[in-house]
């Protein structure tokens, strides 16, 4: 656990990044996380993010295929605009937990 | 007269119907269970048949024999649940009332939902082992083959029996050393998932494990097609990898029936509170095995535990007393890691598989996250327990819950 400031913000991340406390994310810490990346965020993005924010919120599992059903971008689609970890990094710039894949 | 209606007659119904036979007045309650197919398979067996170990006869028996002669057994594909009527509809026709309802219907594997996986080389170079008839061409399939590439591929998750894969490609590599022909054979285990395994310690062991074996890992690999002609695997990110001969896990997902009455998420798997086994829409309906969206392993082992638990809450559901039993994601796995050795996990929601000695502490007899030959006779010996202890809901010396007991928080 650690404290860091995005956006002029000092946010609560665990050891992986990841914000602890949903509720303090804001757009702008999004687009500083997604920088580090070498990311440049479009509406697109900000579509993904708010899906995965309110299905999170709901309790949810969220999964690649969720994203691709979600009517806002395909699976391919979802690779492009998050290269590297669609949703490992997805969910890092939307402020959620890491999604736990189940054993 | 109470009815109690079981959807799917395999592990999970099966255990559960004898248990309300056992329990309860036969004079109020008429316990019954349907299901489209008469055979129950032992899956854990699936996996030693491409090497011969095992045959189809060894993991065969008539689902009938399992259950207690006082149940009513319908065979018949269900239509589906209507829950604010508190009925079933089956393909028939017929319509079943129920006072409480217990989803069992597992979760299948399917592979139309990949393109080109059912292509011209579905059973001839490309096969999957979780089905009979995968398992069984496999087989064949190997009895001949002279080696090449050999690709393990996981399409996605969550799926049965998690370690599965891993069991099957240290096998192989056992079983083609055995032949002779290792040399020529090159092992290649492709996954979703950013290592060997999800959680951290297990995932450790489990690499240096494939690594010893000279099998290769390709984490991060997400499936989106099979390209029949050139053999090779695509992902959504452009990679490709080539085989010769690939097994697959399909796409795994819960029962159809559960889409058509509305109470699936979008892998149709049964909305359910991860402690009480409660469905989240309907009070009188409960989910036991695969068809829940726990978030902890599809196997065997997990609804044995969680019937232990959805037995106490139901019994107090009948009452009306307070469902106090809480299930806590528990799952105890053996894993075949070949040359008659195995390991074993046993973890929960909370505590990932650690290592340390099962189910005495200190004294085992099997080691947990390691591999000793006494994990392996565990292993063997689970198939006589499966048809005459667990099936037939029989208390087993294991507790329903994890315990700390016997673990160590770190990796010698």
């Amino acid at each position: 656990m650690a404290q860091v400031t995005l956006a002029g913000q000092t946010v609560e991340v665990n050891d992986e990044g990841y914000m602890v406390d949903a509720s303090q994310w804001n757009k702008e810490i999004a687009a500083e996380m997604a920088k580090e990346q070498g990311i440049e965020l479009s509406d697109k993005h900000y579509e993904v993010l708010e899906f995965l924010r309110s299905t999170s919120e709901k309790g949810e599992t969220l999964t690649i295929r969720k994203v691709g059903k979600s009517g806002i971008v395909d699976i391919k689609g979802l690779y492009q605009l998050f290269p590297g970890g669609p949703l490992k990094y997805s969910s890092k710039f939307a402020g959620i937990p890491k999604p736990a894949s189940c054993v | 007269m109470k009815n109690i209606l079981i959807l799917g007659g395999g592990t999970a119904g099966t255990m559960m119907a004898n248990k309300f036979f056992k329990a309860l007045d036969r004079q109020e309650w008429q316990i019954t269970i349907v299901d489209q197919h008469k055979s129950h398979y032992y899956q854990p067996g699936f996996l030693f048949i491409p090497f011969g170990i095992y045959n189809k006869s060894d993991v065969i028996k008539p689902k009938g024999d399992f259950f207690p002669s006082g149940v009513k057994v319908i065979y018949q594909e269900i239509d589906k649940i209507n829950g604010e009527e508190n009925r079933v509809s089956l393909m028939d026709g017929t319509s079943l009332k129920y006072d409480y309802l217990i989803i069992a219907t597992g979760t299948q594997t399917r592979p139309d939902e990949t393109p080109g996986l059912l292509g011209n080389e579905w059973r001839k170079s490309i096969f999957d082992f979780y089905t009979i008839e995968g398992a069984v061409a496999l087989q064949q399939f190997f009895k001949t083959w002279e080696g090449g590439k050999l690709v393990m591929c996981i399409a996605e998750l969550p799926f049965k029996c998690p370690v599965a894969p891993i069991e099957f490609v240290c096998l192989a590599e056992a079983y083609f050393t055995e032949k002779g022909i290792r040399d020529k054979v090159d092992i290649t285990y492709v996954t979703p998932l950013a290592g060997a395994f999800t959680k951290p310690i297990a995932t450790k062991m489990l690499s240096q494990l494939l690594d010893e074996k000279n099998i290769k890992v390709v984490p991060d690999f997400y499936l989106e097609s099979v390209d029949n002609e050139k053999k090779v695997l695509k992902s959504y990110d452009e990679l490709e990898i080539p085989f010769d001969a690939l097994t697959i896990v399909p796409l795994n997902m819960g029962s159809e029936m559960i889409e058509r009455s509305g109470l699936g998420d979008d892998m149709n798997y049964v909305e359910t509170d991860k402690e009480t086994l409660q469905s989240k829409k309907f009070e009188n309906i409960f989910v036991l095995g695969d068809a829940a969206n726990l978030p902890t392993s599809k196997a065997g082992s997990v609804a044995h535990f969680a019937a232990e638990i959805l037995f106490e809450n139901m019994m107090n559901a009948f009452e009306n007393r307070p469902m106090t039993a809480k299930f806590d994601g528990h799952a105890n796995c053996y894993i075949e890691t070949g040359y008659g050795k195995g390991a074993l996990i046993d973890f929960n929601y909370d505590t990932e598989p650690l290592p340390g000695t099962f189910p005495l502490p200190g004294i085992g007899p099997f080691g947990l996250l390691k591999n000793t030959k006494i994990n392996h006779y565990g292993k063997m010996i689970f198939r006589w327990i499966y048809w005459h202890i667990l099936l037939r809901g029989k208390e087993m010396p294991i507790e329903a819950h994890m315990t700390m007991a016997g673990k160590k928080e770190t990796i010698d």
